[in-house]
Order: C-alpha cells, then sequence, then structure tokens
C-alpha cells in the first residue's frame, strides 16, 4: 500500500498511541502538549454531542471531545482512569477524551502505510495512515477532523 | 526590525508625541504657557514631521511643516499670540493628530478643513516677507545627519580636538529673513560638543521692544574634530557675518585662513551689536532676563544634542512600552495563582484541617500576597484617562467650530486610572457624548446671553474612582433636556403610548431608547446614525451603567459608572440545571423569590411573573440554554431580572443563587468559539469552569423563544404524535 505524501521515506517519526472504543489510534507527539486524567468538565449549551464541555488548564478554558463519539465509534462514560490527552491544532488547544494511552512508536515514514478510502462515516477522513503494531494496527489520526463542527473555520 | 514595526514605532511615538502637543496647547490656550511649552509643541510637531518623512507620508509632513513654520515664529517672538492665531494653532494640533490617524488608516484623503487651515497658517508664517527663506531652516536641519561624516572618516579618536568660538552678532533682521539661531546651532551639536552663552542683554524691555527685531547675540564654543568648512557650511547664509575663530586645535591655532576671515568679517561684527537707537536704562533693566533667555536658548540645543547622539533616549524614561500580550499573559497566571491558592484553601480545609491552624495562616499570607501581586499587575495595564480627555478637548473645538459655537470643555480628574482596553473602547461613545452636549445641550451665545448666562458654555469631563468603579461625568451648562420635545418625540416614533403617564427621569431615560432622535435637523455631527442607545450598549458592554440627570435651563448630566478593568467583573453565580453559571451584576435588576400567585400561565407553557402591577416574561434558564431538564417553573425557583434596551425585562427562572463575587474573565472564543448566550467564562476557587452568560443575548434568544414557543411546540407534539 502506498505511503501517505506528507511523510518522507526516511523520516523518524514519534506516535504516542491510545485507545478509543476498544481500537488503537496515535497521534504524532508533536502535537500532543499533555496528559491528564479525566475531571469533570462544564457543560456547554448547544454543543454537539461529541463535545463534552470545558475544562480548566491552567487558566485557559479547553474544550473536551469525546474521542469515540466524534469518529462514531459510540458515547464513552468517562470516569477517573479515563485519560485527556491535549492536543494543539491549529491556534487551538483540545483535549480528547480516550480510554488510555498505550506507548510511543517510533517508525520510519516507510512504515506508514496509506489508509484505504472508504466511503461513509468520519473515520476515513480522520485517519492519515496506518501503522501495524504488535496487536494489529494504529490509525494515525488526523486531528483537525477534530476540532468540534463549526468551529473548524476559525482554527 | 521591518518597515511595518518602524512604522508601528512611528505610530506609537507619534501618540507620545501628540500628547505632548495637546498639552503644550492646552497650556496655551489656558495662559499657563512659558517659553518652554512653546519649545515643547514646535518639538513635538518637528518629530512627527522628521519620523514621517522617513515614511513619505507627504500630506503630513506637508502641513506639519507649514504648522512648524508658524511655531517657529511664535517661538522666536516674531508672531504674537492673539485669540486669532492661537485658535488656527490648536485646530492645526487637532488636525495633525487627524492627519495621523489617516496616516495609520492608510488613507490618502485630505480632510475637508485641512486647506482652509494651512491658508490660516500661511498668513501667520508672514510668508509674503520672508517667503522665499522661511523654508531654509528646516532645510539646513534635515541636511544636518549628513554633516556627521567628516569626523569618522578623517577623525580618529586619538586625533587632538579643535576648539572654534562663533560669535553671531545680533543681526537686527535676523528673524525677518527667516533665520532661526535655534535650527542654526542644532546644526553644529551634531559636529561636536557645542557651548552656547546668549548676550541678552540688549534687550529692550519697554515698548521700544519690536518682536521682528532680534536684540540678542550668542557665543558659541564648538569642541570637537570638525572642520572650518563644515562649520561654514551651517552658517552658509551667515557666512559674512558671524565670526569663526579657532582658538586651539592640532592643525595650529594661527591656521592661514584665519586672518583672511577676520578681514571679511570685521567691520558688520563692529557695526552690529552696538545697536545706538537702544537706551541705556533699558538694557540694564533687562539685564534680569539674560538668565532665562539664555538657558531657554540653550536647553532645547541640549535637548537635540542629546537626541542627535543617542536617539532612543528622547523617548520619556519614565514609561515602558510592553506588548499588551505579556501582560495579560502575566495577569493570567496571577489570576491562576488565586484561584489555586483558593483551591488549596478548600482542599485543606475539606481534609479536616482546623482554620486556626498554622498552615491555615500561612495560606492567609500565602493569599495576601497573590491579592498584592494581582493588584499591581492589573495596575500595569492601568493607564490614565488624561490622552482620552485630551481627545475630547479636541472634539469639542471641531463640534463647536463646526456649529459656530462657544463651548469650553474644563476636564478633572485627567489622573484617574483605567484599564486600557477600556480607555480605548470608552473613546468612541464619549466622543458621541461630547458631540451631542455641543451640538443639542449647548445653546447658541444669543439664547445664552438672554437667558443671562455667560455666552460661553461649558461642558464638564470628569473622573474619579468611586468604590472599585471607575465614575466618569459629563456634564454642560446647556439648556437641559426639553422633555416635552423628547415625550412627544418619542410618541411619534411609536415608542411609548401618546397618553402615557411618565415621570421626567423616565422621560430621560428615553433617550437610551433605540431609534430614538431628537436632533431636527440633521447636521453634519448628529444624524450620523448613532443614538444614546448605542452610546449606552457600549457602555453596558464594557460592563458599566450610564444614567442621565438634567435640570431645565441649567443643563444635563450624564453618569457613566465603569469597572476598573474589563479582565475582572461583579458576578452573581448561580445554579440552573446542575450547571454552575454566572451573571453579570450589571444587568441584574433585582432576585425575587417568587409567591406562587405571582406566577401566571401564559399559553401553554410560558409563564409571566406579576410584578407590582406589570408582567414581564419568565425564562427558563437552563432550557433556555439547551441543559437538559423539564422542571416546571414554580415558587420554588428564584428569578432573576435582568433588562436589556432591546428586550425590556426579562425574568430568568434559576434554581438558586449561591454567592456574589468577583469573577476574572476568561475567553472561550480562543480555542472553542462563540456560543450563543455566553459572553465568557471564568474559573471558581474548586477550579471548575463556570460559564457567564451574556445576557443580552440571552433576552435575544428569549424573545425568539417566546414568540417561536407556540409553533415549537406544535412541532414537538406533531412529532411525537406521528411516532406514537
Amino acid at each position: 500500500m502506498p505511503r501517505p505524501q506528507q511523510w518522507g521515506d526516511d523520516d523518524l517519526l514519534e506516535f504516542v498511541t491510545l485507545k478509543a472504543a476498544g481500537q488503537s489510534f496515535c497521534i504524532e507527539i508533536t502535537q500532543i502538549r499533555e496528559i491528564r486524567r479525566w475531571t469533570p468538565v462544564t457543560a456547554l449549551p448547544h454543543a454537539e454531542d461529541a463535545v463534552l464541555g470545558v475544562m480548566n488548564l491552567r487558566g485557559a478554558v479547553i474544550p473536551i471531545i469525546d474521542l469515540a463519539a466524534r469518529l462514531g465509534l459510540g458515547e464513552c462514560e468517562a470516569s477517573p482512569r479515563h485519560v485527556i490527552i491535549v492536543v494543539a491544532i491549529g491556534s487551538k488547544t483540545i483535549g480528547l477524551l480516550v480510554d488510555s494511552v498505550s506507548e510511543i512508536l517510533t517508525v520510519e515514514g516507510s512504515q506508514i502505510c496509506d489508509a484505504p478510502t472508504m466511503g461513509g462515516g468520519d473515520i476515513p477522513n480522520s485517519i492519515l495512515g496506518l501503522i501495524s503494531i504488535e496487536e494489529g494496527m494504529s490509525r494515525i489520526l488526523a486531528p483537525e477532523i477534530l476540532v468540534p463542527r463549526g468551529l473548524t473555520d476559525a482554527a | 526590525m521591518s518597515r511595518d514595526d518602524l512604522k508601528a514605532t512611528f505610530f506609537a511615538e507619534c501618540e507620545d508625541l501628540l500628547d505632548q502637543l495637546s498639552e503644550g496647547t492646552g497650556e496655551l490656550e489656558d495662559g499657563t504657557a512659558t517659553e518652554e511649552t512653546v519649545h515643547a509643541i514646535f518639538r513635538a510637531v518637528h518629530s512627527i514631521k522628521g519620523a514621517a518623512g522617513a515614511f513619505a507620508l507627504d500630506t503630513l509632513v506637508k502641513f506639519a511643516h507649514r504648522l512648524e513654520t508658524v511655531l517657529d515664529r511664535l517661538r522666536s517672538g516674531s508672531l504674537v499670540l492673539d485669540p486669532d492665531s492661537l485658535q488656527v494653532i490648536l485646530r492645526s494640533g487637532d488636525m495633525l493628530a487627524e492627519l495621523v490617524e489617516l496616516a495609520q488608516a492608510e488613507s490618502d484623503e485630505e480632510p475637508p478643513q485641512m486647506a482652509e487651515l494651512i491658508e490660516s497658517l500661511v498668513a501667520l508664517s508672514g510668508a509674503e516677507e520672508g517667503g522665499p527663506s522661511a523654508p531654509e531652516p528646516d532645510e539646513a536641519f534635515e541636511f544636518a545627519p549628513v554633516a556627521f561624516m567628516p569626523m569618522s572618516f578623517d577623525a580618529p579618536d586619538e586625533e587632538p580636538e579643535d576648539v572654534y568660538k562663533i560669535r553671531v552678532p545680533a543681526i537686527a533682521d535676523l528673524f525677518r529673513n527667516g533665520h532661526d539661531p535655534f535650527l542654526l546651532f542644532s546644526e553644529l551639536v551634531a559636529l561636536g560638543q557645542l557651548e552656547v552663552s546668549c548676550d541678552a542683554s540688549a534687550l529692550p524691555v519697554s515698548e521700544a521692544f519690536d518682536p521682528d527685531h532680534c536684540y540678542l547675540c550668542w557665543e558659541l564654543t564648538l569642541t570637537g574634530t570638525m572642520t572650518e568648512a563644515s562649520i561654514r557650511d551651517a552658517f552658509v547664509f551667515l557666512d559674512d557675518i558671524c565670526e569663526i575663530e579657532q582658538v586651539s586645535g592640532g592643525s595650529a591655532a594661527l591656521g592661514g585662513d584665519l586672518p583672511g576671515l577676520q578681514s571679511e568679517e570685521g567691520p558688520m561684527s563692529v557695526s552690529e551689536p552696538e545697536n545706538p537707537s537702544l537706551p541705556q536704562v533699558a538694557a540694564e533693566e533687562a539685564a534680569a532676563e539674560p538668565a532665562t533667555a539664555a538657558s531657554a536658548t540653550s536647553e532645547p540645543a541640549a535637548a537635540e544634542k542629546s537626541k542627535a547622539a543617542k536617539p532612543a533616549a528622547s523617548m520619556p524614561q519614565t514609561t515602558l512600552r510592553v506588548d499588551p500580550e505579556r501582560v495579560d499573559r502575566l495577569i493570567n497566571t496571577v489570576g491562576e495563582l488565586i484561584i489555586n491558592q483558593a483551591v488549596i484553601t478548600q482542599k485543606l480545609l475539606a481534609s479536616g484541617m482546623a482554620s486556626n491552624s498554622d498552615i491555615m495562616s500561612d495560606l492567609d499570607d500565602y493569599q495576601y500576597l497573590a491579592r498584592e501581586l494581582q493588584e499591581g499587575v492589573m495596575a500595569i495595564r492601568a493607564q490614565p484617562v488624561k490622552p482620552l480627555f485630551q481627545r475630547m478637548q479636541r472634539i469639542v473645538r471641531e463640534a463647536a467650530y463646526g456649529l459656530g459655537k462657544d463651548v469650553a470643555l474644563i476636564s478633572e480628574g485627567e489622573s484617574t486610572e483605567v484599564d486600557k482596553t477600556l480607555v480605548e473602547r470608552l473613546a468612541e461613545p464619549l466622543t458621541h457624548m461630547i458631540r451631542n452636549a455641543v451640538d443639542h445641550g449647548i445653546e447658541s451665545s444669543e439664547k445664552r446671553t438672554a437667558a443671562g448666562k455667560p455666552a460661553q458654555g461649558t461642558i464638564k469631563l470628569s473622573a474619579a474612582h468611586c468604590s472599585g468603579d471607575v465614575l466618569i461625568e459629563i456634564s454642560d451648562d446647556g439648556a437641559g433636556l426639553n422633555r416635552k420635545r423628547i415625550f412627544e418625540k418619542a410618541a411619534s416614533q411609536g415608542l411609548i403610548a401618546a397618553d402615557a403617564k411618565m415621570t421626567d427621569a423616565e422621560i430621560d431615560n428615553l433617550l437610551f431608547m433605540a431609534g430614538f432622535s431628537t436632533a431636527e435637523k440633521v447636521t453634519n455631527l448628529s444624524g450620523r446614525g448613532v443614538g444614546m442607545d448605542v452610546v449606552k450598549t457600549a457602555i453596558t458592554s464594557l460592563g458599566g451603567r450610564i444614567s442621565i440627570s438634567s435640570r431645565p435651563g441649567l443643563g444635563t448630566k450624564f453618569s457613566i459608572a465603569l469597572p476598573l478593568t474589563l479582565a475582572v467583573m461583579d458576578g452573581m453565580v448561580i445554579h440552573a440545571a446542575g450547571e454552575t453559571l454566572v451573571a453579570p451584576l450589571s444587568s441584574v435588576v433585582e432576585t425575587i423569590r417568587p409567591k406562587p400567585k405571582d406566577i401566571l400561565p401564559f399559553g401553554r407553557e410560558g409563564r409571566l411573573l406579576s410584578i407590582r402591577g406589570t408582567y414581564v416574561p419568565i425564562v427558563n434558564l437552563a432550557k433556555l440554554l439547551g441543559f437538559p431538564t423539564d422542571a416546571e417553573i414554580t415558587s420554588d425557583n428564584i428569578l432573576i431580572l435582568i433588562r436589556s434596551e432591546q428586550s425590556g425585562l426579562v425574568a430568568l427562572a434559576v434554581d438558586d443563587i449561591s454567592d456574589q463575587r468577583q469573577v476574572v474573565i476568561k475567553s472561550l472564543e480562543g480555542n472553542y468559539g462563540a456560543i450563543e448566550g455566553i459572553s465568557a467564562a471564568t474559573i471558581l476557587g474548586d477550579g471548575r469552569i463556570a460559564l457567564i452568560i451574556d445576557t443580552d443575548a440571552i433576552l435575544s434568544l428569549a424573545g425568539h423563544f417566546g414568540r417561536d414557543m407556540a409553533s415549537r411546540e406544535e412541532m414537538d407534539y406533531a412529532q411525537t404524535a406521528t411516532m406514537g
């Protein structure tokens, strides 16, 4: 399978892998600001279902998004065992609620496969590429896709 | 530094210079001006012109140049300040400020009054006699930087310095020929160390004094590694009059060209200083003057010198320019520190720590320090309202001139400090109110005289700190509000019922209603489509309140109360559907725990509150914000009465009110985006976020909600029916 264009063959890349709705995803480490434990959030009026609310990150107000819900994989029942991954997307900082964070993958560009095009749903659009891992594969998330709908213009 | 950065610096400096300028012209206006004031005004205009030249802002340069010429004459005493010339100078200062604004907006348009003002300036600059030489001093000055070149090339540091003595005799026609000793001397400053002493002993103090006549002579001592030719360059127009003498230096004091020099100048220097027409007594009387005259001349020269030496030093050193973003970051962090402190305190108390334990008293100290720090940081953003008030001087002059009225603005409490953002955002509403006061408030001079009032109208603008707020008052001594006309106008516009019974205060408040305007004819000042409702909205959006009071025949007063800063506001912490929210205190009229009989059904789900004989719609806040709730509005709810200009009174139904406190305002838009009905967020003592409701938006939402309610319910019903 062809390799996605944004990575060169010899690029050495680091990804943080995480689990959401039982599937493995990963995000390039450069986009991740920090990883925190889940704490209750403040609900926002008229927000889409995947937007759980806002959280105080050392004085900044950041929206928290249920990754599984955003990808259409069903809502996540948040508990203190869940994890928030704080991601920088453009000028915005957003928190993603996930089940857990697993490991840091170091791969070469050549090890990344292009995600096959499949119709329907949000998943195909949100996945930049695939990396084979021991227990199957990890899907590289395109964080831009995760910005709540209607806010993408401003991002 | 990029060109844009340079330009930004230029405009920032212009702001300072324009402040100095308007401060100076203000002193001219109220007669407190000293000689130094005129110099300061001149320097400000000159600096603006110089820098504007570098950016090829031709209109600005052209105008500044004209003004400078006039100021130069004023400075040299060849122009006497009378009310007319004062008016021209004041208006020119305003024009200069406007031109800077236009340049900043990158607009090429020339303000309509500019041509007329230039004409007045030309008339004042006495161009007909000094015409050809009038621009000369400026040219000489602008070329000055070139003159320092010889130093760097043929004068290494170890070379001994030369000392030149230059005598400028009292040249009677010096000013008339368009020369300015100050500019000449400034040019020498670029060449080396300059000492100036002025001999003013010939200055008459009696009627014999002719301002066009130069009675002063100067002795200059120039130390440096310049060549004689460069000095001659500076004195090119006076070459044949001034004595230049090398008194010491490496290239031999007895230089060959010296005799020639002296023979050339001898006759002139003898004849001029001994002006026979001066009475001896007058000269002696004037002996007291030399000290001041000399210092006045040498002081600007010294200032100019240090400027030439290191341009950065010319900026006032007492102020610091800081990127506002850095200050915001600091404010944010400090706000965070305070919240963090509150969180720790809460947790310690929750863990069973006694409130009188050591650690708790340490925490009290911590809290005290954190508050101190917060106040200190907030003070960085604080700025006196002075520049804003000075701008209002300009507005009054413009408006009064445009309407042919005689109006003076008195300002008080200019040093009152307010958050910079507030100062900026107040400019618009204040401008409008001041214009209104001149246009509608103050009567014409004839009417005033007829009413037994002074012909000149007075507008008073004051600022003061008042229990955590800033109180700004704009009062005029005009005719007061014409309540009859306001009432009729409002009735004819359908804003009120024609037979409504209203108190005076209620009628006055009609001014703030949307769409209301009393202007009978559209002048170029009013009728801009901006009414007092816009002013009120602007003030409210700053978290402030505005009120009006008026006494027929005595004037009108607007009072504005504003919070000191926009980063913090007074809020009421409320609960609805399990969520904690904050309502801005400025829009809360009152809170009510209703009796069951006060809540009346209206339509299927609508409820009205009966209060003091009127009916106010009740809006379920949680429902309006889309939070899950199915509770009916009952007397268990607490109702918060809020008012807005558009929707009038509305009662928000909430579950509980827990607190009233100052909250630090946090933007939601940075990471999320705008939310209808929510203006911002804040962080509570437990570290959680509470949303601040935008009462105006809530009310307009409520408006739609109420109107749509019936049809929406029908739809819901229809849907349920089909599903079932």
